[in-house]
């Protein structure tokens, strides 16, 4: 009787195959992402996310064709990410049948793209991106970093803070991803994913991390993430969607079933 | 074959909903136009739309498709929006510091709020953003083949409410209650996304590409 809780199957897309690293190194192979998008579809995944994860420092074009032949075979939302720093960019890929484009470091060298684009194409389909790493040592008060390339620069912004100013130019959603956690398999940074979704009024995507299903479950009720985001466990087949949906439903969460 | 419509002003990827239409009725001639002439030909005309609805207004104005959607309307075709659409159709909206619309169906567009709450007290996020349960409060062609209460993907901020409890075919609930299927004649209009929400979306649009404008 209320809004389901999302499952988001993540594709990270590199030279045209889905991967997936470790802590952003180390990739495996996970097969063509038309076929695995689509199996996502069909298995009653709430939306996909399609991110191009070389784009951003090998300045490289987000796969436009890919996204073209994804769009006309998938029909649930679609996020695509990567390299997207000017309207033109957003415009692309909106036309080639992406629901939403997800900003990342463009958001960070540049705010007001953040803005500009809300304003262009509706705060909607604006997710902005936030690669967090805890900086504070055990003991001190929590505090968690912005980091972009990929995990590799710190940038000294303070996430929550970050994603309030986000969320103020414009976002229409925050997808926030652990970077301590990104691949590992332990578990959401439940902290940093708590305490953004209570400080912002926009939904939050919990990303980074999910080794199991309990994961999905802790994200949702500790984390208070409006969705759940994660790649392997899917991708190499340990889960299938409706047993992570069937899981949450079991834990009391409303899941689209 | 039939054709269908898909009136383009500009604003919104028009893509998700031609390819939708072409996946549930191979061969449907799907034209993506803002063309009158086009307009006027096609069997069936959506009008579709994502964004703020002073900028969608704006060019709904300035291209003149208030006249076109007005005429494809009294011609008795079959008519379909959606998302900004139905709130093109309402008299006025409350985003954008207020903004008159349509006029078609009576009612406003109103905002969700910045502190809204379900009924345990947990704060709800705006836009509402994902899969939500529709409740069909009439029978229409659209809804054959749709148990009431599926799910549908929902992305807006605005919701609309009628003033007209006869022309309200399904509702949904986020803090309050809320129409997302408006209906009169061969007018069909609804907030959430069929081109997006799978199956039963997909069955809608197969729904609409099959109906005749009457109910």
């Amino acid at each position: 009787m209320a809004l389901a809780k999302r499952i988001i199957p993540c594709l990270d897309v590199e030279n045209g195959r889905v991967v997936k690293g470790v802590q952003f190194v180390d990739i495996r192979d996970a097969g063509d992402p038309v076929e695995v998008a689509k199996r996502y579809d069909e298995q009653g995944a709430d939306e996909i996310t399609f991110l191009d994860i070389t784009a951003s420092h090998e300045d490289r074009d987000t796969m436009v064709h890919t996204v073209e032949e994804m769009a006309s075979q998938v029909f649930i939302p679609l996020t695509v990410g990567g390299g997207i720093r000017t309207c033109d960019d957003i415009r692309r890929m909106l036309n080639a049948g992406a629901d939403k484009v997800s900003i990342n470091t463009a958001a960070v060298f540049n705010p007001e793209f953040v803005r500009e684009a809300a304003e262009r194409f509706g705060s909607q389909c604006i997710v902005v991106a936030i690669d967090a790493k805890k900086v504070s040592q055990p003991g001190e008060t929590d505090k968690w970093e912005i980091f972009t390339h990929g995990g590799r620069k710190p940038t000294g912004l303070d996430a929550i803070e970050w994603a309030q100013k986000m969320v103020e130019l414009g976002a229409g959603e925050i997808l926030l991803t652990s970077m301590d956690q990104d691949g590992v398999k332990n578990g959401y940074d439940l902290g940093v994913t708590r305490a953004i979704s209570e400080a912002v009024s926009v939904p939050v995507i919990a990303s980074g991390g999910v080794g199991n299903l309990d994961h999905l479950v802790a994200g949702c009720i500790e984390g208070k993430a409006d969705a759940v985001l994660a790649a392997s466990i899917f991708h190499f087949g340990e889960y299938s969607i409706p047993e992570a949906k069937q899981y949450m439903r079991e834990n009391g969460i409303e899941v689209r079933l | 074959m039939s054709s269908v419509a898909v009136i383009d002003y500009g604003m919104g990827n028009l893509h998700s909903v031609a390819k939708a239409l072409e996946h549930v009725q191979p061969g449907v001639e799907v034209r993506v136009t803002a063309d009158p002439t086009l307009i006027f030909s096609a069997d069936r005309v959506l009008l579709p739309g994502v964004g703020a609805i002073r900028d969608c207004m704006g060019e709904i104005r300035r291209l003149e498709i208030d006249k076109v959607v007005q005429q494809v309307i009294d011609s008795g075709k079959p008519f379909l929006a959606i998302c900004v659409g139905i709130q093109a159709l309402m008299r006025h909206s409350e985003e954008n510091n207020g903004v008159d619309c349509l006029n078609f169906f009576a009612g406003n567009t109103l905002f969700f709020g910045t502190d809204l709450k379900d009924s345990n007290g947990e704060k709800l996020k705006v836009p509402h953003m994902g899969w939500n349960q529709v409740y069909q409060r009439t029978a229409h062609p659209l809804w054959q083949n749709i148990d009431d209460g599926s799910r549908f993907y929902f992305v807006h901020s605005y919701y609309v409410k009628s003033e007209q409890p006869r022309q309200v075919s399904a509702t949904c609930e986020y803090s309050v209650e809320f129409d997302v299927a408006l209906s009169e004649n061969n007018v069909f209009a609804v907030q959430f996304h069929p081109e997006k929400s799978q199956k039963p979306g997909l069955q809608l649009l197969k729904n609409f590409l099959n109906w005749d404008g009457k109910v």
